[in-house]
């Protein structure tokens, strides 16, 4: 039961659970990054052409950009989480739950020292939501999803609890927490100030890029570069290392590692923990992001579940959950920096992809492909073309859709790990 | 028989207890007195209209989870029930108030809507997981963020929301349409829908466990492979399963809007979906289990307000909600495995080709 079920008759569709087929050979002209940075240019374009032929410059501004990166990063941590917890074969529904915890101890652990401390208490409330979904699951064989759906029920019966025990007296209100310390921000010295100047010509695409680019090295974080070195870490560590093969071997086939000695319940362990940390560290980058910087009841607003559909259109890969997140953070930020008109006008930029779409499809002579295509972006432009603004009460909602959208359009090329969900009893494999 | 029952009796009461230990504790480290929460929510039963408001309570949480059971059956976690049943609430309220029938056709006419309407709001992902392969949890809890920003939207004043007092609502549902309870006097007022919730209930039972449907649905959620082999249409039962989910879970809101609010309100209860899933899975998705189950639910929920007033954070009761349902799970399985080991070892001396003395080893 993997998030995303592969149909049977799908060349990796997994054997009855076990990697009993041969993975076919990939036939991938171009290394990974490559295709990011193709991805990194249309966007750009697209969004470039959009914000010019409608004339809604904050599509591309710094505000924008540093919004994306604000509300992108809890994303992209829970995704993270994610990728620990299911490429061990842990499904982590209960991210939201963790991420809940998370933002709790990040208020926590700010009042009681800096802002580093936040990050830690977060990770650790973090943990030990990890910590009770592994012992659910992998010790007592429970449903992860059954397990999940529990720790985010208690997730947010704890924090509230401690809440109404701990802030209350302290902030006067139950819901929330007082106003923590938050990072220093630093700024690139020269580049940033340039790339204002860019930005304020308002030439095109130039000025876009600028605009993005600017949003990126003002006013950075440290939780930025601490997500960005994670990332990379993750990667390392899972794909680049011996400890990251074996935890690996977890999700795809443990009954095969535990023949070759692989303690296949440790594994999982350390991944459902580091996970919860993970989504526990995404909580305090919540917590340190917003504006006064608080912890508040319902502040999490199922980010924690968008993580998971990041990391699914991200393929459970590291730089494909960073596209993902990106994406969410972006169309969450866009509300925030500019008004309804501009999130409608994203409408376009659904038009000019779909347009994109016919063509490719055309090119590989995938004819129903290429006519749905256009039937979409003929429907979507009508929507436009007929519409001034989406309804402000749809606004918070974006994300959601485009989660939707993305996942109904990509689900089908993805390969989960093989044992993602499937319950494991040390000894009793066939 | 008796072992029967004592196997599935087991695992729920261990997990209350279990639960309500934890829950003593945390009181104990947050310094406040368990027996003193204890006596106090059982006390409260006696006061006021506290009875009939959990009677009613009970109604609406039997009725939310049979929906989340239908699709337990199934090995499908209809999460969007939360979503469901807001869409199902609203637009039977709107077409509701529109209409004007003789008073029991009325009533069936908005019940039928809010059915249809809550099986609308789960077709979209049983089409996107029959057909994309997405997964249902992903799906509809999508589905619920968009299913409270339409809700949002439709009764924005200039859609179909009025003002009435200081809350917004849709037009009140006029008589025909509502269902009269049975009224206690000063003990408050049993919504007639209560009656809805014992015949899904009576229904639900006897589709699972009576109909070829039911056995179909029942076998797809055991084995899938198994069934598919026996000429059952997976894909089909996906959505037959989704969309009765939904329809049931249409329903959740109708006793409270029939039988109190006569409209949807800015105020419409939030929550029964996502309790939904822990009821139905304390009460193994059983008929009487779910019944049990949306009792102590009720008791609980209940309960918070009794205890604000003598001093403990209301909040307990949710983590002794969450608690319940991970503790309930852990003791199932563990239940199993015991009952497991105990049925290999009387097969084992059955069949005389189990050492007794090596049972132990055998048995873990």
């Amino acid at each position: 039961m993997s998030m995303v079920e592969v149909q049977p008759g799908i060349p990796n569709a997994p054997g009855g659970g076990a990697m009993t087929m041969p993975a076919p050979a990939q036939r991938r002209t171009l290394p990974a990054w490559a295709w990011f940075m193709i991805g990194v240019v249309a966007v750009v374009g697209v969004l470039s052409m959009t914000s010019y032929l409608t004339d809604q410059p904050a599509l591309t501004s710094s505000s924008t950009m540093q919004n994306t990166v604000t509300l992108g990063l809890p994303i992209l941590l829970c995704g993270l989480g994610g990728i620990w917890s299911e490429r061990s074969g842990m499904i982590n529904i209960g991210l939201e739950g963790m991420m809940i915890l998370g933002t709790w101890g990040a208020a926590f652990g700010g009042l009681h020292g800096g802002p580093w401390m936040s990050v830690l208490v977060g990770a650790l409330m973090g943990a030990l939501g990890g910590l009770l979904h592994a012992v659910a699951t992998v010790t007592f064989g429970v449903n992860h999803i059954v397990s999940g759906v529990a720790i985010n029920l208690l997730g947010a019966g704890i924090t509230k609890y401690l809440s109404t025990l701990i802030f209350e007296p302290l902030s006067s209100n139950p819901r929330d927490s007082p106003p923590v310390e938050q990072f220093d921000t630093y700024s690139v010295p020269g580049l940033s100030d340039w790339l204002g100047d860019l930005e304020a010509q308002q030439r095109v695409v130039i000025s876009d890029v600028a605009g993005l680019l600017r949003g990126l090295v003002t006013k950075v974080s440290p939780v930025l570069v601490l997500s960005i070195l994670l990332v990379v870490l993750t990667y390392v560590v899972l794909w680049r290392t011996r400890f990251g093969l074996r935890l690996r071997s977890c999700g795809e086939n443990p009954v095969a590692s535990e023949s070759l000695g692989v303690n296949v319940y440790l594994y999982k362990y350390l991944a459902v923990v580091a996970s919860g940390a993970l989504a526990g560290i995404g909580g305090a980058a919540l917590v340190l992001g917003s504006s006064p910087s608080i912890y508040s009841e319902g502040q999490t607003a199922n980010r924690g579940f968008i993580g998971l559909a990041a990391m699914i259109f991200g393929n459970w890969r590291p730089v494909g959950t960073l596209a993902g997140s990106t994406l969410f953070g972006y169309s969450d930020g866009l509300r925030l920096s500019s008004g309804p008109e501009t999130v409608h006008a994203l409408l376009y930029s659904a038009v000019i992809v779909a347009g994109l779409i016919v063509v490719w499809q055309l090119f590989r002579r995938r004819w129903t492909g290429a006519g749905l295509a256009a039937a979409g972006a003929i429907v979507v432009y009508v929507l436009y073309f007929f519409t001034d603004e989406l309804p402000t009460e749809f606004l918070p909602y974006t994300p959601h859709i485009i989660t939707l959208v993305v996942l109904a359009l990509a689900a089908q090329r993805l390969r989960p790990p093989a044992a993602d969900g499937m319950p494991y009893r040390r000894g009793e494999g066939d | 028989m008796i072992a029967k029952l004592r196997s599935s009796l087991l695992a729920p009461v261990l997990a209350i207890v279990v639960s309500a230990l934890l829950c003593a504790l945390i009181l104990l480290l947050s310094g406040a007195n368990p027996i003193d929460a204890l006596s106090v929510m059982i006390s409260q039963v006696g006061e006021g209209q506290v009875a009939v408001d959990i009677v009613n309570s009970t109604a609406i949480y039997m009725i939310a989870s049979i929906a989340a059971a239908i699709g337990f059956q199934m090995n499908l976690l209809n999460i969007g029930i939360e979503g469901q049943y807001r869409i199902g609430a609203l637009v039977a309220a709107i077409v509701g108030s529109s209409i004007v029938l003789p008073a029991p056709l009325h009533w069936i006419v908005i019940l039928i809507v809010a059915m249809v309407a809550g099986a609308l709001w789960a077709l979209l992902p049983a089409i996107l997981k029959v057909t994309r392969g997405v997964h249902e949890v992903l799906s509809t809890i999508m589905m619920n963020a968009i299913a409270f920003g339409l809700a949002a939207y439709l009764i924005r004043r200039d859609q179909f929301g009025i003002l009435i007092g200081n809350n917004v609502s849709t037009e009140p549902i006029p008589d025909s349409g509502l269902v009269p309870g049975i009224s206690l006097g000063d003990r408050g007022t049993v919504f007639g829908l209560v009656f809805l919730a014992v015949l899904a209930a009576a229904l639900y039972g006897m589709t699972m466990n009576r109909t070829r449907f039911g056995f179909e649905l029942r076998a797809s959620g055991l084995s899938p492979t198994a069934a598919s082999a026996g000429g059952v249409n997976a894909k089909r039962m996906i959505v037959i399963a989704l969309l009765s989910s939904g329809a049931i879970a249409g329903l959740i809101g109708m006793p409270e809007i029939l039988g109190r609010d006569h409209a949807y309100t800015l105020n419409f209860t939030a929550g029964y979906g996502f309790a939904a899933l822990g009821i139905a899975l304390l009460g193994r998705n059983h008929p009487v289990g779910i019944a049990f189950g949306s009792l102590l639910w009720a008791f609980l929920e209940k309960s918070k307000s009794a205890l604000d007033n003598v001093g403990v954070p209301r909040e307990i009761a949710t983590i002794m909600e969450g608690l319940i349902v991970l503790s309930v799970v852990i003791s199932y399985e563990v239940v199993k495995r015991f009952d497991q080991a105990a049925e290999q070892r009387r097969v084992g001396r059955a069949l005389g080709t189990v050492d007794p003395a090596v049972l132990p080893e055998a048995a873990k």
